[in-house]
């Protein structure tokens, strides 16, 4: 390529040029940035403005390192299983096969179920596991087995893990796809010629290739479930008391009797949710490096 | 990979167990509203409840509302970017996930902060000002994928010579803009469109704490308050993604979905 190719047509003014991105840049710092910031900055204030730390110390109090702990555990459960079941069913139909419509339909039914989230999602595990649901009749009807008197809720830890699996499951499809097509054919048959077992491939080419993607994945499921409060307050009210839900109280109510606390409360979401998307973004540059 | 499918046949079949069943078990719910008898009785009353027309059609005007400002205010900055600026690139690109990162209830907190009725910028002391707020903050959670979705289809057109074209029959900058990159654009603002109307529909964060009327509140509602309606609008809720989803399929764009979205 020609130095001159590079160059715009018609150079125009510095202020010109830069004019053409102005209106992204002042609806991304109006309705994005500033908002943001300010969270940030009131979460280091105390009520009459001045400096502090104290908001952070605050939120070391029992009921908020409780609701951090079990959105923690929550978003990492559904993060984990929905991880391995998507690698399954991603492989199983990239990989596996499997008849070229069957792949060609998951793929849609990934792209449906993982955006039939937020409060219908709710509806529908209530209607399949809740205390009058088909599932939790059936199995009284036809086993005499009461899933409720076993210790199941789903209102709990489990019940909202196994619900927010309806949406991991096929965005872990959705994202791993992409790298199972990377594998090349070529790697397994050099293998083989090497006179590899199925066992070997897998643990010496294909999964060292993979697990940067596979991950970087997680990592990404992991806050997607860890911002996501729709589907949990409308399930469970406010009686899980995730930190989405806290959030929203406090926003509606300040239940915590501080509104700065609120913000640190705030930007310990962002603060999470961050380390977990540079994590997924550094491991993803890593695998990019083999799967194009 | 020549394997027997057998195994892949299982794992087929458990997922589609647990996906499949409780899009019945919401079904059949659906259809238990009266006693010892299926009936679509649930349907008729969600349906013909005013206050399921009135905020569905809400929520379907700010959709449109923030796929066409979104589309505004994406398609000449992912163009100029291309064209002039692409050192930005990856600044952009670092925008347009940051909705990603943030979760929407940590956005709208600060926007009742930033934008509360005694603020610089008022924005949520009248209805109008406040759905204005609403869709911007739509077109916010909408930046990763249309930004995706319409820089994947500017890369795929000769952008340059496009313009070159134009700019040699005398188009101005807004004849260039709507008239030959627009046109070009179609199928991957569209995919964007309705990826962005599947998101937008059912929201329920943002609308429930700016207090708009808006459906995913009014679903919230409905499931605080009533047994079988409910399952009947899960089962149209679903309808309605199928039908976003199968539409982006029909106008047919390879979409590398952005990753993760924050609900």
């Amino acid at each position: 390529m020609t130095s001159t190719a590079t160059t715009p047509a018609k150079p125009a003014g510095f202020g010109l040029t830069w004019l053409g991105v102005a209106p992204f840049f002042v609806f991304a710092f109006l309705f994005l940035i500033l908002p943001t910031l300010y969270l940030l900055v009131g979460a280091f204030q105390d009520p009459h403005g001045n400096f502090t730390l104290q908001n952070f110390r605050d939120l070391a109090q029992d009921s908020i390192v409780a609701a951090y702990w079990i959105s923690i555990r929550i978003s990492a459960a559904s993060a984990f299983i929905g991880a391995i079941c998507g690698f399954f069913i991603a492989y199983a139909v990239i990989g596996g096969g499997l008849p070229g419509w069957l792949r060609s339909f998951v793929m849609t039914f990934s792209g449906v179920a993982s955006n039939f989230a937020g409060v219908p999602l709710a509806f529908a595990f209530l209607a399949t596991l809740g205390r009058l649901g088909l599932v939790t009749i059936l199995l009284r009807d036809l086993f005499g087995f009461s899933l409720y008197g076993a210790g199941f809720n789903l209102l709990t830890f489990w019940g909202l893990t196994l619900t927010y699996l309806y949406f991991q499951i096929p965005l872990m499809v959705l994202i791993l796809a992409p790298a199972l097509d990377g594998l090349k054919k070529e790697w397994r048959e050099a293998s083989a010629i090497l006179g590899a077992s199925t066992r070997q491939y897998w643990t010496m080419v294909a999964l060292p290739i993979l697990l940067p993607s596979i991950i970087g994945a997680t990592l990404l499921l992991f806050a997607n479930a860890f911002g996501a409060i729709a589907t949990a307050y409308a399930l469970t009210g406010s009686s899980l008391n995730i930190v989405t839900i806290l959030l929203y109280a406090q926003i509606r109510g300040d239940v915590l009797h501080n509104p700065n606390l609120g913000f640190a409360l705030a930007l310990g979401m962002v603060a999470i949710t961050s380390l977990s998307n540079v994590l997924y973004l550094w491991l993803r540059a890593r695998s990019d490096r083999w799967v194009k | 990979m020549k394997r027997s499918p057998l195994q892949s046949w299982i794992v087929m079949a458990l997922a589609a167990l647990y996906f499949l069943v409780p899009l019945i078990a919401t079904f059949e719910f659906s259809l238990r509203l009266k006693r010892g008898e299926y009936s679509f009785e649930a349907y008729r009353i969600v349906l013909s409840d005013p206050r399921f027309q009135n905020s569905f059609l809400y929520s379907t005007t700010l959709a449109v509302a923030t796929i066409i400002i979104g589309t505004l205010l994406i398609v000449p900055t992912a163009y100029w970017i291309q064209m002039r600026l692409p050192r930005l690139r990856p600044v952009i690109e670092f925008i347009t996930m940051l909705p990603l990162v943030i979760p929407s209830i940590v956005i709208v907190f600060g926007y009742l902060h930033v934008y509360h009725s005694g603020s610089w910028l008022p924005m949520t002391s009248s209805p109008l000002a406040t759905d204005t707020l609403l869709t911007f903050a739509y077109v916010v959670l909408a930046l990763p994928y249309l930004y995706r979705s319409i820089d994947t289809g500017l890369r795929a057109i000769d952008v340059r010579t496009l313009t070159e074209a134009a700019e040699s029959l005398g188009a101005g900058w807004a004849t260039i803009l709507f008239r030959v990159i627009l046109p070009n654009l179609k199928s991957a603002v569209l995919s964007g469109a309705f990826l962005t109307f599947a998101i937008v529909i059912g929201e329920f964060t943002i609308a429930s704490l700016l207090n708009r009327p808006a459906f995913g509140p009014y679903l919230q509602l409905v499931g605080a308050n009533r047994a079988y309606e409910p399952a009947a609008l899960a089962v149209i809720a679903f309808l309605i993604t199928w039908a976003c989803m199968g539409l982006i399929n029909i106008v047919g764009v390879v979409k590398h979905r952005a990753p993760a979205d924050g609900r």
